[in-house]
Parts: C-alpha cells; structure tokens; sequence
C-alpha cells in the first residue's frame, strides 16, 4: 500500500492496517484509570463524529475549534473535521473570553467543540460576536443540564446523529477522505504574537505531514511508544509532536486526568519522550530542589555530592574532555544512588528523547538534566514552520545551540540584525485573511523570515540570540540582550519571571515576579507570616532573600551586565493581562508601557514607587489594585 | 441558567418534634415537610435549635416527641446506621473526616453500608470481596470527579486546606449513595472563593444526581440564592417557612433577625 500524504489517510490507514489496527492509539486517564483506545476504536469515534458534523451541515472548507485540556473527544473532533476537508482550529484552554471571540470571529469557525462547562459558558458569553457560529458541542456532560440554547448539543448526540447518517450514505465518510488533498489546509493555529492581534497560521496537510517525515528521519520514535499530551492543544507541537507523529508512527499519545494531577500522571505513565517549554523543566528542577532541601542531612549530602559529580562530567564532555576512571566509576554509582531514582521520580526512566523548546532554556537547568542521564535536547521550530526547523541529534546536546538543520531545510542568515532565514516543506501556505502580512514573512523565494536574530556556529549549528528587535545597547554601547540574563535569573527557584531592562540606558535593572510557591515555603520554614502574593513579595526578608539571589547570579554575568537595581512585583506577569502570550513568552511593549513608571523610578533613583495595577480575571472582567513596590540595590 | 428544579412528593416529613438538654428546649415544636428533590433550608440565629434539628432527622438524637417519617417510613426510633442504609447522609459542622487516612480511603469508607463482604471473604478477599471493591472504588472514582479532587486522591485528609476538608466532607456523605443530604453548615468559615465552588458542587449534586438536601447555613445570601424554600426557626420553634422571598419578607423572621424595634 502506498504511503498516505493526508493526515486522514494515516487515520484509514491504521484502521485497516492489522499491524495497527488493535494496538493502542490513545490513552485517557478517567476515573484514575489509563483507558486506552484502539486504532479500530480511534478511528470509528472519529467516523461516527465527522458524519454526525456532516448531518449537521459541516462541508470541504469549514473551520472546527477546539478548546479544553486534552482529551481523546478533542482530538477526534479535530480529526473528524480534517477527514471532511475542513480545518482544525484548536485555540488556547485559559484564553480570556475577548482573545477567544477575535479568533473565532477571524477564523470564521462554525463549530466549537468544547471540553466542559466552563468553556461552554466562556462560548455562550461572546456567542453574539460570532455570527459564522452554528453548533457548540460539548464533550463533559456534568453541568450541561439545563442548558437550552439551540446551538447547544452533546458529543454523544453528534455521533448518534452520524449513526444516522451513516445509514442513509454509508460511503460518505470514505469518500470525503478521497477527496482531501496534500494542499488542503489542515491546521489554523493562532500565533499568540508578542506584539500586536494574533494571526491565523494556516498550515497545509502537506506542511504537517512532510515535516513529520523529516522529525521521523532524526529521531527515532517506534510504534508502541507513548507520549504525554499535555501541552496545549493550540500549540502547533501539540499537532506535530503528539496527534501527527502518533498517526504516522503508531505510537500512543496520552491524555493526562487533569493539569493538576501532571506530574502524577508523567510518573506513573514513564512517557517514552517528551516535550516541554523551559518553564516546565524550571519547574520541575525547582520542585527536586526544594524538595531535596527538606531531606535528611545525610540524603542532602549524597545529593549535593552526586550532582556536582554530573556537573563535572557535563563540563568535561562539554569541552570535549576525557573523563577519567575514577569519574566513571563514581558516576556508576551515583547512577544506582541518585540519578536512576531521581529519573524514575520524574516519571523520565523510560524516557529516550526529551525535547525543550520555545524559548530558550538556561544552561544550567540543561546541565542538570543531562548530568542525571536526561537525554534533554534543544529543538527550534515556530508554528509558520509547522514547528520543527533544527534538532540536536544524540550526543551532539548543548545548551547554547539549537542543533544543525534538520535534513531538507535551509538555514541563512541575512541582514544587520543577522536574521534567521528558513526554507523547508514545513514552512505556512499564508496568514489567514492576511496577505500583506504572509508577503512580509515569506519573501519570493520562498524563505520565511523568523524575527529571530542569530548565527551558525562552527559545528554548524544554529544559535539564536534573541528576538531580533530585542537586542539592544546600553548608553555607552555595550550590547545587551534581555533575554540571557532573564534566563540566568529565572534559574533561582524564588524567581518565576524576570524582566531585565538596559536599552538605552546605563545600568541593567530587572522587574522580578516571585515563585509563590517556592517563596512561600520558604517563608513558612522561617515561620514569616504572610496574606497573599503581593503582601510576601514586600515582605523585607524576602526582598532581601531575592537580592541575595541576584548577587550570586551577578558573579556569573560579565561585569557589564550585572544588575544594578531590581523590585519585586506584586502580582505575578499574567497572560489575562497581556503581559506575557499563552506560551508564556514577554511581551516587552506592554510591559514597557504599563510598567513605565516603574522604569522611570528605577532610573531616577528612586527608593520606591507606587503603581496601579489592572487585573484581568478569566472571564474578562477587570480590577484596579494599588502596589506600592520598593526598589533595592543588588551590586 | 438555571432549570426550575423538579421538586415532587413529600419525601421527609416533621412532626411536632421536640427535644430537651436538661432544662435547655433546644427544639420546642417544630413541623415541617420536604420535597423530593428540593434544596430545603433551615435557618436561624444561633442556638435556634437548627443542628438538634438535623441530628433528629439523621438519628444521632431521639425526640422527646413527635414524629419523622422518611418515605413514607415512621422512622422515629431507627437508630442512625439504619438510616444510613435508607439513604440519610449528613455532614458534620465540625469537619469528622479521619485525618490520618487518604481522601480516598475517607470516601471508601463512606461506602462502609453499602459493603456486604462479610469478615470472611474479606480476609480472602479474592473473590467477592475484590469485586465488590472494584465496584465501590467506581463509584468513589465518579464522586472523585465530581468534586474534583483528582489530585488529592492520595493525600491523608487532614493535610488537606479547611476548604477542601469541608468538599471531601461532602463526598463521604455523597459515598453513601443518599437520597437525602443533611449538610450542617458547609460554608462556615470559608473565604468568598471556597464559598462560591461549594455552593456551586451543591446544587451540582442537587441537579445532576437529584439528592434531596436539607441544609443548614448562617450565610443568608447563600441560603436565599441555592434555596427552593427556606425554614427559619428561633428559640427553638418554627417561624416561618416558604420560598426565599416570602421568608425574606415575612415580618417574623425580620424581627427575629433584627429585634423587634426595627
């Protein structure tokens, strides 16, 4: 049989195929149980929806969204609309009910699919905006009594209907699947965009499939492998990673309980490989250390003992140095001591590939992991380039590279600002809606124009630096990049987000958003008696526990950049109020503007300063909150 | 959005009971009836004699007089376990979990009168006993979902925050598969947020699964909002009874509420 070039050709393929026709495809945790799916059962549920779309009007063209944590239901949905030539448009679960009405709006989406009564309720509240709208269908029945409105039905009732359907064009479906072509385009994701309305990336079957390919050719991913979906479903990853790769391979994607249950489900599934934003392997080296801290003094020995071991190692392998003997055989046993439990803790033992990607991770996070036989590698790719451009290959790992380009997709570096430059099978059919923009980004000869600035090292690998229009210069002309220096903050485990400032200016100085979680242990442990976020981060101990933090990160800086003045934020940086995306990327123009005063305080000499706040909560309603914030001095 | 709820027959009805502590009349004479369905209130000044009610409806107290039938059962004299076996389950004020045990392991327990392995195949357990378990364990898992306490499942009880204490208070009452839900101030003591999800898995209960509920509560805003008819007892008798409104305005319970100058 030839090889499918649709993604719905994948679907029949494993249907009928018996070599995949039984094995798992999903797995689903209810009721705190992994219920796994089939092929055979993945593909019926799929048909059953798409026909039950099809009886309700949906045809070649429409657009479907899906929004909620991820779950089998979701997945079908938008298979089902794929399948019926329509396209996908998966949007972000904690979307803010005024970003979700312009992306349904500017999509044109005719069907929601929704996971449960919240974001039924987030639907029906802008549903006036959205005159394309015809059916919202939810998959969680708990809550949905009583709800009357005419576009409201049930993902049971749409199956049931297709049922139906079935019965009166047995052939439909099939048919409809012969018809989707590799141009068809599959996948709408919304840029979350650091600056400006987010913008309809539209991806072909073609651009999915073929980048699948090429991911396929540099690691190897086999049928029977499982892996985590738990990243957000509008996330082009979520597409290419999990749904593409598990249709392709054969491989099984699973859907954890609930977000809160994450790290739980990751332990007791050992997911194969994984892919997860340097804010989850942050997150997760934080909790180890703060757990490890509450250890016996004994295990807090052997740990600290064990991790500057593989510390070392990773810099004599970094720097292509032998290690000795004696190394080797401590690294043995610190395997059997620390680094195998650690790993299995993590849920990572059976783990081969784990990717980090997004934005960058800092080096020493990347080290940690790698030190404890984590086989974490970087990998570089936006959602115009169907998210994959390069990867490190095995043992080529490095924290300040992305990897060399994958095969069949070209790398330059163009301008004074050293623009990366992209051309591959992955790269977009257009914006939706947007052709000025889509001429701005993908120039005649068909390269797509990143906006990141960066450079190919002599292994050639690609660097990035940082967003290009980032990089700036302080008054006497030493350049600064904000973003390497956020990183080097965020590695404290008190530190959540950074903001560094410099452009322009004489000094850095940094806005920091604590971590409460970690923060607030560490306050308990002192017996410090704290109300909320905003009352611990002016707490005196903490902002000094803070500057002790940046003193020590200062040490590895170069002098130039160190950080002269910081203040602690009162609230956390939050998606609800535009100051970073969904993927938790900043924002640097809202920030700078609402913050201004800030910024002007910590220039002027100011000891403090007060701000009003806006506070944006889920449903999109609006608070002011006075701070009053006080600016200390770090070196 | 808000169904009309489906209120039916009587289910649980009072009459002139009344009980004693010494010299202190705690409940002098108080009638009343529920419906089937209904989120029934009771409410009251302090000392009103509203938790003496309720421990006369879940058995834990005897009335001195009076009668309680329970679907259409004089239930009077049955002792509290009985009752539990007829689908009465309550939640204490003061939260009664086991602290050392795992949320999960409170839940199972709730099911205890449901169980019927006996000592025996227990202790052999493969068999009958395994499958009951599974069976009970599926049942718990659905109130686990309910409540959403997934990430808690095994978490010992009393590490848990006040407000989830008071939510898995609730799933152990909801274990037992009742008909009728006797919550004794489930909002006392929370902060506006821990109010709000509990009113909210309230009448979720109510809606989804049909629980009848009688409630006790000091938080008049929440009575008068989740309530398909309110009861107001002072000093130990009766005042007043119908929908929220009409209690609202019924002279009687102003001037219980605000002395009688107002």
């Amino acid at each position: 049989m030839a090889e499918p070039n649709t993604i719905p050709g994948y679907l029949l393929r494993n249907e009928s195929d018996a070599a995949f026709s039984s094995h798992p495809a999903m797995r689903n945790k209810d009721l705190g149980i992994w219920q796994t799916y089939s092929w055979a059962d993945y593909t019926e549920n799929t048909r059953r929806f798409a026909l039950g779309l099809a009886a309700l009007g949906f045809t070649r063209g429409d657009k479907l969204s899906v929004i909620g944590n991820n779950r089998p239901r979701l997945y079908w949905a938008q298979l089902a609309a794929m399948c019926l030539g329509g396209q996908s448009v998966p949007v972000y679960q904690d979307a803010i009910a005024t970003e979700l009405a312009f992306v349904f709006e500017h999509s044109e989406t005719t069907v929601i699919v929704a996971e449960d009564q919240e974001q039924v309720d987030k639907v029906l509240s802008i549903k006036d905006q959205l005159p394309a709208l015809k059916w919202l269908i939810y998959c969680d029945r708990r809550g949905m009594v009583g709800y009357d409105d005419d576009i409201v039905k049930s993902f049971v009732e749409v199956q049931e209907l297709g049922d139906e359907f079935k019965t009166k064009s047995p052939n439909y479906f099939e048919d409809e699947v012969a018809k989707v072509t590799g141009d068809d385009i599959a996948l709408m994701a919304y840029t979350s965009g650091t600056t400006g309305q987010p913008k309809g990336v539209m991806l072909s079957h073609d651009n999915l499939v073929k980048t699948t390919r090429i991911y396929l050719d540099h690691e190897d991913v086999r049928q029977g492998d499982d892996f985590l979906s738990y990243l957000p479903m509008a996330w082009v990853g979520d597409g290419l990673y999990g749904l593409c790769v598990s249709l392709m391979v054969g491989s099984a994607c699973n859907c954890p309980e609930s977000p809160q249950t994450l790290m739980q489900d990751l332990r007791d599934l050992g997911p194969t490989g994984i892919i997860a934003p340097p804010r989850v392997w942050e997150g997760m080296l934080s909790t180890l250390l703060l757990k490890g801290s509450d250890a016996s003094p004994l295990k807090r020995k052997v740990f600290s003992y064990f991790q500057d071991l593989a510390d070392r190692i990773e810099n004599l392998k970094f720097e292509g140095k032998p290690v000795s003997g004696g190394l080797t055989l401590m690294h043995r046993i610190g395997e059997f001591l620390v680094y195998g439990p650690i790993r299995d803790q993590l849920g990572l033992r059976r783990a081969r590939w784990c990717y980090t990607g997004g934005a960058p991770l800092g080096p020493d996070v990347f080290r940690f992991f790698r030190g404890f036989g984590i086989n974490l590698k970087q990998v570089y790719g936006s959602t115009e380039l169907s998210g994959l451009a390069t990867l490190q290959p095995n043992g080529e790992a490095n924290p300040d590279t992305v990897g060399p380009p994958c095969k069949g997709v070209d790398i330059r570096i163009e301008g004074d600002n050293s623009e990366i430059l992209v051309r591959c099978a992955g790269v977009f059919s257009g914006y939706f809606k947007q052709d000025d923009k889509t001429a701005e980004a993908i120039d005649s000869d068909g390269w797509f124009h990143t906006g990141d600035a960066g450079l190919i090292n002599e292994n050639g690998h690609l660097v990035v630096i940082d967003r290009a229009k980032d990089v700036g210069k302080l008054s006497d002309g030493t350049p600064f990049a904000p973003q390497f220096i956020e990183l080097k903050l965020k590695f404290s485990p008190y530190i959540n987000e950074a903001v560094a400032f410099g452009d322009g200016h004489p000094f850095v100085a940094s806005m920091i958003a604590i971590d409460f979680d970690n923060v607030g242990k560490w306050a308990e442990r002192l017996a410090l008696p704290y109300t909320n976020y905003m009352d611990l981060a002016q707490k005196d101990e903490v902002r000094k526990l803070i500057a002790d933090e940046i003193r020590k990160i200062n040490l590895r800086l170069p002098e130039v950049s160190r950080i002269k003045r910081f203040l602690l934020l009162t609230k956390d940086l939050d998606a609800d109020d535009n100051e970073i995306t969904r993927t938790r990327k900043l924002r640097r123009g809202v920030i700078a503007e609402k913050y201004a005063p800030v910024i002007e305080a910590i220039y002027g000499g100011r000891q403090d300063v007060q701000l009003a706040l806006d506070v944006t909560f889920e449903d999109g309603s609006k608070s002011q909150v006075d701070s009053h914030m006080t600016i200390d001095e770090a070196a | 959005m808000q169904p009309a709820s489906q209120t039916g027959d009587i289910t649980l009805n009072i009459q002139s009971v009344a009980k004693s502590f010494g010299g202190v009349r705690a409940v002098i004479d108080a009638s009343t009836s529920v419906r089937k369905g209904e989120v029934f209130s009771v409410i009251g000044p302090n000392g009103a004699g509203k938790t003496t009610l309720l421990n006369m409806i879940s058995g834990f107290y005897h009335p001195d007089g009076g009668t309680i039938t329970f679907e259409g059962r004089d239930i009077t004299n049955t002792p509290p376990a009985d009752r539990a076996q007829m689908g009465i389950a309550r939640t204490f004020q003061n939260i009664a979990l086991f602290r050392g045990l795992t949320v999960l392991d409170n839940l199972m327990l709730g099911r205890h009168v449901r169980m019927k392995a006996g000592v025996i195949s227990s202790f052999i357990y493969w068999g009958m006993a395994q499958r009951e378990e599974i069976r009970h364990r599926e049942r718990v898992e659905e109130i686990i979902d309910f409540l959403k306490l997934t990430d808690l499942r095994k978490t010992p009880a009393g590490a848990l925050a006040y407000g989830l204490q008071k939510r898995v208070e609730l799933g152990r009452a909801l274990a037992l598969d009742p008909t009728l839900l006797l919550l004794d101030e489930p909002m006392a003591g929370m902060n506006q947020e821990e109010k709000e999800d509990m009113v909210r898995y309230v009448l979720d209960v109510n809606l989804e699964w049909g629980n009848t509920i009688v409630l006790i509560e000091h938080d008049m805003g929440v009575v008068m909002d989740i309530s398909d008819r309110v009861a107001v007892l002072d000093h130990g008798a009766k005042i007043s009874e119908g929908t929220p409104d009409e209690v609202r305005a019924d002279p009687h319970v102003i001037e219980a509420y605000l002395g009688s100058s107002h």
